[in-house]
């Protein structure tokens, strides 16, 4: 009884979810997969640490690093956009995707200048 | 032989101090010999520049007797006859012609003669400076001596003596002219040679107190002259800005000429002493060979001017040998001899005696007339090898030529005599505290036995021999040392002492064991026995088995000797480098799939956009805006390019520089392409 009923909850918590986050603006959901894929990357490259050694470390720290930096700016770029959020309702979504863009050119410059 | 090389080393270079020290104490002087002829050759072997060099050049190669090569002669006569016919020649140019035809005899016409004496006379009664004098009376002095023209007088000869004598100075030198208050004492020798000139070509007597003053004021000249500890006298030269810098051998060549040719022509006694004369010759004796044609003229022509001199002739005593075997018997020679090397007058050598050593007694020395020396030859029967200071005496056959001779009264002169010092007596012993000698052996240093010992650290070494004189006197080396060689080549060297009549050493090997290092095995014994007077020699004379203790912890070691002298000049050992030991990388192929499994995200990223419904809907359709765009999205494309550069080739620097440009660019384009997005979006917002 209870088990089922853990599992009908589980079940109806995700629906509740995807409903509403079918309702999220399509630019939001642009954001999320780039965050997504940002992640994913980063995952696969710390298994492939662990799976061959971290010899060349800096190069390790810097494809890391780049992932999870652009994932942070991109998170950074959602809060911003959201126009559900009270707090950066003046800051016009362009000005926020420009503040995106040069975060990332410069992220990037200090990545492959680490990279060696 | 090599190893013995430091104490043979040693002995000559003590041969050469007890020979550098003697040489310092008393020299001798040897007169011009075949060496100085062969040297004139040499150092005269060129072309002539002018008059005076050529004169310079015949007049040596006449002294010394060289002959010259013809077409020097020939050259040199043309140059003369040229330069006396010609009316812009100088008086030092007539004068030193002249001189050339003194040597050369070359022919001269009648014609040329009268115009060169009417010029020389002339210049004479207009002389107002020293060398006007020297030269125009020099010329018609050589004019007359070479019997050019008959009859050849000075007008007011007393009148040009006086002139001359005007420029001479209170301390003997003499000024060059009245009104250049410079003098010097080679100006005082050419004065001298023009007053002597004036005094032959006046045809009466010029007053003789004038000769007096000039007779006082060069014996004030020799006030001034200068002295060298082994006797020899000269002039120092004096500095001038005017004339050329006349140094001791020039202005003593100067005064010589000039005090001989005065003598030559005045009566009387100039009143110089001999031994001063002797100085002078001692003197140009002693420059050896010059180096320079002018000096080596100068000293040429000194001694010849002094060879025969009416002041006094010096006479050298030399010795060809300084050397003399008394096994070899050879005997002692000396010779006296003028300046030049031609014959003395008779005269007898005396040996008065030898320094610090009262058992030489006084002798005559016999005269060789065939060869021309004088022989001492009693030596090997009085004298005993050694080092000795002779004190000769020469003694004059006949008590005038005292007067016109220069001699030393005592000449000094270092000897050595050398004899065949024999060994005897010579024995080698092993010496034990409790029993006395284990073994004695003869040593015989003739032969070429090799003894052989043994001995450990409780015994003693000892060695006695005796050195004998050929006159059976024991005899006292500068050098008697003992050395005794390691197999490994440490070397060990010991003094032998003297105990009056004999030589001893005993070496204890108690106390020597930690000065050998404690190294047990055979050593060389070898003797050095030296001296400059006798045979020196060192010889091996045998081995010595010497068994001592083992080295304790903290002995010294020996010290390294090199195997080979040069061995520190060879390629050094080779190093063996470590590197770092390269890290394990994972093999090619799992990186490869890693690179695939990277990309994968990316597909997924697209594929989400494209569900998502990504469209380009909102991209701008008007031309300005659209190209704004187009450009927004080129420069972030060229960003992420030139990153890409940086990271295969470029450097931070020219990195930095290209993105400045490209940023700029950027922001220009993207603030424009946004702007637009957000004013499109607020318009329609607000429609």
């Amino acid at each position: 009884m209870g088990r089922s009923s853990t599992v009908k909850e589980t079940q109806a918590l995700f629906q509740s979810l995807r409903s509403a986050y079918a309702a999220t603006p399509n630019n939001l959901k642009i954001i999320d997969v780039y965050v997504g894929f940002a992640v994913l990357t980063a995952v696969i490259q710390v298994v492939y640490m662990a799976v061959v050694g971290s010899f060349p470390f800096n190069s390790f720290l810097s494809g890391v690093l780049s992932c999870i930096g652009t994932a942070v700016l991109a998170v950074c770029l959602r809060i911003q956009v959201n126009k559900d959020n009270k707090e950066f309702k003046d800051v016009a979504p362009e000005r926020a995707f420009a503040d995106f863009i040069l975060c990332n050119l410069v992220l990037h410059l200090v990545i492959m200048n680490f990279m060696g | 032989m090599a190893r013995s090389l430091p104490g043979f080393l040693a002995l000559i270079v003590a041969v050469a101090l007890i020979c550098c020290s003697f040489a310092a104490a008393a020299s001798t002087f040897q007169p011009i010999s075949e060496s100085h002829r062969s040297a004139a050759l040499e150092t005269f072997d060129r072309s002539y520049g002018s008059l005076e060099e050529t004169y310079e050049a015949l007049q040596t190669f006449d002294v010394l007797g060289v002959e010259r090569k013809p077409d020097v002669g020939t050259a040199a006569c043309q140059s003369v006859s040229q330069t006396l016919v010609s009316s812009s020649s100088t008086l030092k140019d007539i004068f030193y012609a002249l001189k050339v035809n003194g040597v050369l005899k070359c022919e001269v016409d009648a014609d040329s003669v009268e115009g060169i004496v009417s010029t020389l006379q002339t210049a004479v009664g207009s002389a107002s400076s020293l060398l006007e004098f020297y030269h125009s009376i020099g010329g018609l002095v050589l004019v007359k001596n070479q019997a050019l023209k008959d009859d050849l007088y000075l007008a007011d000869a007393e009148g040009v003596f006086r002139s001359i004598k005007a420029l001479s100075q209170s301390d003997g030198r003499w000024r060059y002219s009245s009104s250049n208050p410079e003098s010097s004492t080679y100006a005082a020798g050419l004065a001298l040679e023009a007053l002597a000139g004036v005094i032959s070509l006046s045809s009466s007597e010029i007053d003789q107190s004038l000769i007096g003053t000039t007779k006082n004021d060069i014996l004030k000249l020799f006030e001034r002259v200068e002295k060298y500890d082994d006797g020899a006298v000269y002039f120092d030269g004096e500095e001038s800005d005017a004339h050329e810098n006349q140094g001791p051998i020039t202005s003593t060549w100067s005064v010589i000429r000039g005090i001989t040719s005065f003598a030559a022509v005045t009566s009387g006694n100039l009143n110089l002493p001999g031994e001063k004369i002797l100085g002078l010759a001692k003197f140009f004796l002693g420059v050896g060979i010059p180096g320079d044609a002018k000096d080596f003229f100068n000293q040429v022509d000194s001694l010849a001017c002094l060879e025969n001199n009416r002041v006094a002739i010096p006479l050298i005593l030399s010795l060809p040998a300084t050397v003399n075997s008394l096994t070899r018997k050879d005997t002692l020679k000396v010779k006296v001899s003028t300046v030049l090397g031609s014959d003395a007058p008779p005269l007898k050598i005396k040996l008065v005696r030898a320094k610090d050593t009262p058992a030489i007694e006084s002798q005559e020395l016999k005269f060789d007339s065939a060869n021309k020396v004088h022989v001492l030859d009693t030596l090997e029967k009085s004298v005993d090898v050694g080092n000795y200071i002779f004190v000769f005496e020469i003694v004059f056959n006949d008590p005038e030529h005292k007067k016109a001779y220069a001699v030393e009264s005592k000449t000094e002169v270092p000897i050595f005599l050398t004899g065949a010092v024999k060994v005897g007596n010579a024995k080698i012993a092993v010496l034990d505290s409790d029993l006395g000698s284990i073994e004695t052996q003869n040593l015989d240093f003739a032969g070429e036995n090799l003894v052989s010992l043994g001995a450990n650290h409780l015994q003693k070494l000892k060695l006695r021999f005796q050195l004998t004189t050929p006159l059976g006197h024991p005899f006292k080396p500068h050098q008697a040392i003992l050395k005794l060689t390691h197999e490994s080549k440490v070397e060990h060297v010991f003094v032998v002492g003297n105990t009056g009549k004999q030589f001893e050493i005993v070496l204890d090997f108690l106390g020597l064991v930690e000065k050998f290092y404690y190294l047990s095995g055979k050593y060389e014994i070898q003797l050095t026995v030296g001296d400059a007077v006798m045979n020196s020699f060192f010889r091996v004379i045998g081995h010595l088995d010497l068994d001592l203790p083992e080295a304790p912890e903290k002995a010294p070691r020996p010290p390294v000797q090199p195997a080979d002298v040069y061995s520190r000049y060879g390629p050094k050992a080779e190093i063996a480098h470590i590197f770092r030991a390269p890290e394990k990388r994972p093999p090619q192929e799992l990186s490869l799939a890693f690179l695939g499994l990277t990309v994968l995200p990316l597909l997924g990223f697209i594929i989400g956009l494209l569900r998502l419904g990504v469209n380009l809907k909102n991209f701008p359709s008007a031309a300005a805006p659209a190209a704004f765009a187009a450009l927004f999205h080129v420069g972030i494309g060229a960003v992420l390019l030139l990153y890409v550069f940086f990271w295969l080739k470029l450097d931070l620097f020219t990195t930095l520089k290209i993105l400045g440009f490209l940023g700029v660019f950027l922001l220009f384009v993207g603030h424009r392409t946004l702007s637009h997005l957000a004013s499109t979006s607020s318009k329609v917002k607000s429609a």
